[in-house]
């Protein structure tokens, strides 16, 4: 019998897939959008103005940095890692288990390996557009002018698309919603608070700052706030790498289990 | 046909000798059947028979531990998804998309295919008239009955015009009226030159549409046959039930030797002949007041005889 971790086999047949996730979405696209933005605009309101009067400026890297500027470059990360965390969990699972979505897909000629490359593509969409709409009203607030957020823009997708690849790997293992409350209580929360979104990381004590050097939430975060003061990330390469080392290594892993979940 | 060419298989799906185990418990072991061009081959068989596995076997969803299938002159799994292209799936759950309106659950599920989309909606009110859901193509699949939901399922399995049709118990849970019209449907397709794998566990089912059937029990082929020559082969030509008040008592009364086997299940003895005529003159002699029912035998007692007469655990 061939292992569950032989290589992806995958194709141009995602599409249909992604069209059809396209499909139903567009029929709730504004409300889901409009759910989508209000929460992290409530944070950057709550935080940024309140605690920003409070806290005033933070120093980073040797500049002083309004905090409203410091949090919202921050947050879009979390924005883009919660969109992207909510639609490969709680959406793909509905689909996967319940609606039996996928078990109709597969008895036409769509692998589950694509099935999944489309939900893991699809979830990186949905978290585009969120983070463009918020991207959109942190312009209109006049937060940040850099042109240096078009470049921001193709990162925060790779962002998207790294955490839902993560995301899948626990969809692949759920046996019920309930499982997902875990992941974001115990995993994305904490992350939240490792990862310089809030404030800065030198505030950590050294051994749980070198730990969270290598979160995916921290290296989303450093390549993209620089952009938002209209500067280029310190070590992209590094940055970028661990990042896609998450996705695929991800990827990889939720494959296999989702595999060995639909082999019985 | 001859476009096939000279490497045309005989069959247009063969299983061969497939055995699948799921930690020590032997679901399907050693089966092999084969579908001809055009014919219904049905797969009867208690629950937990192995039908399910055997049917997803087929699919190449899942892999056998050993054995192999051959389906329009390929092979699974190598072949999976060429093979899927040629076939018609309705599974024994619906999967039909909530979201989405009639026409577009079968426009989403021609895509799948690689079909175009102009394509696509050509078929789609051929597709929803077959399925007599012509008048609801734009309420979504919510809003139907079981009966319409099945219906709505074979048609998006036929958008892909297959040449094989696999069917998991296509009417579990329809009511009378619905069963009819899907096999009404069933046989229009069988009378287009489509070939059908058929589950079941209604007898009649199976008689009705089934020009073949395979009986499995424990996942082993246990009889093969046509349903008339099957009945023929197992069983005495006519049955003679008795039930009401005192019938129980019969069962090992002197009536049995007007027959050749005698059985019985809850309330009712069965008596199970090739000559009715002195076992119901004995009974309008001895036993006037007992109701009985003279008929031929059927798949039913032929099942019952194969399977036994036992209520399944996992039923």
């Amino acid at each position: 019998m061939d292992s569950i971790w032989r290589f992806p086999d995958l194709s141009l047949r995602w599409w249909p897939v992604f069209l059809r996730n396209l499909l139903v979405w567009r029929k709730l696209a504004i409300p889901s959008l409009v759910g989508n933005i209000a929460e992290p605009l409530m944070w950057l309101v709550a935080f940024g103005y309140g605690m920003g009067a409070l806290v005033g400026s933070v120093h980073l890297e040797g500049e002083t940095v309004p905090y409203i500027l410091f949090l919202a470059s921050g947050s879009i990360c979390m924005s883009a890692m919660n969109a992207a965390s909510f639609e490969a969990l709680y959406s793909a699972f509905s689909r996967m288990h319940v609606q039996k979505t996928w078990d109709g897909i597969m008895n036409a000629p769509v692998s589950l390996d694509n099935i999944v490359l489309a939900e893991m593509l699809w979830a990186g969409f949905k978290s585009l557009c969120s983070v463009t709409a918020i991207l959109g009203v942190m312009l209109a607030l006049n937060i940040s002018h850099s042109p240096k957020l078009l470049a921001a823009w193709p990162v925060l997708l790779c962002v998207g698309i790294a955490f839902s690849c993560i995301a899948l790997v626990f969809n692949a293992l759920a046996k019920g919603y309930d499982f997902f409350t875990y992941y974001f209580t115990l995993f994305l929360t904490p992350m939240m608070f490792l990862s310089g979104v809030f404030f800065p990381r030198d505030q950590l004590p050294a051994a749980l700052r070198a730990f969270s050097d290598w979160l995916p939430l921290t290296n989303a975060v450093e390549l993209v706030r620089p952009m938002f003061m209209d500067r280029w990330p310190q070590h992209p390469v590094q940055n970028a790498l661990v990042l896609a080392v998450y996705a695929v290594g991800a990827f990889w892993i939720a494959l296999a289990l989702t595999r060995k979940r639909f082999r019985a | 046909m001859r476009r096939f060419g000279p490497r045309m298989p005989e069959f247009l799906f063969e299983a061969r000798h497939l055995t699948k185990r799921y930690g020590t418990q032997v679901v399907v072991d050693d089966l092999s059947f084969a579908i001809e061009r055009g014919e219904c081959l049905g797969v009867i068989g208690p629950n937990g028979a192995g039908k399910t596995t055997t049917i997803r076997m087929g699919l190449g969803l899942t892999a056998p531990d050993s054995g192999e299938v051959e389906a329009l002159g390929l092979h699974m799994p190598r072949d999976a998804l060429a093979i899927k292209a040629q076939l018609g799936v309705v599974s024994q759950f619906d999967t039909l998309d909530p979201d989405f309106s009639l026409a577009e659950n079968l426009l989403v599920y021609g895509r799948y295919f690689g079909m175009k989309d102009t394509a696509i909606r050509a078929r789609i009110p051929q597709l929803l008239e077959f399925a007599a859901l012509s008048h609801k193509a734009d309420v979504k699949p919510g809003e139907l009955s079981g009966g319409m939901r099945r219906r709505l399922s074979l048609a998006r399995a036929l958008v892909n015009d297959p040449k094989l049709l696999m069917l998991d118990e296509p009417t579990t849970g329809l009511d009378p009226q619905a069963r009819h019209l899907m096999w009404e449907r069933l046989q229009l397709l069988l009378q287009q030159g489509k070939s059908i794998l058929l589950t079941t566990h209604f007898m009649d089912e199976a008689e009705r549409l089934c020009g073949r059937l395979i009986v499995i029990d424990h996942g082993r082929k246990i009889a093969e046959g046509r349903p008339r020559d099957l009945i023929a082969q197992y069983l005495e030509p006519d049955v003679v039930e008795a039930y009401g008040n005192g019938a129980m008592q019969l069962a090992d009364s002197p009536l049995k030797q007007f027959a050749s086997r005698v059985e019985v299940s809850g309330e009712t003895v069965f008596f199970y002949t090739h000559d009715a005529k002195p076992l119901l003159d004995a009974f309008a002699h001895e036993h006037p007041k007992l109701r009985t029912l003279h008929r031929p035998a059927n798949l039913e007692d032929l099942f019952l005889k194969l399977t036994g007469r036992q209520i399944r655990e996992d039923g």
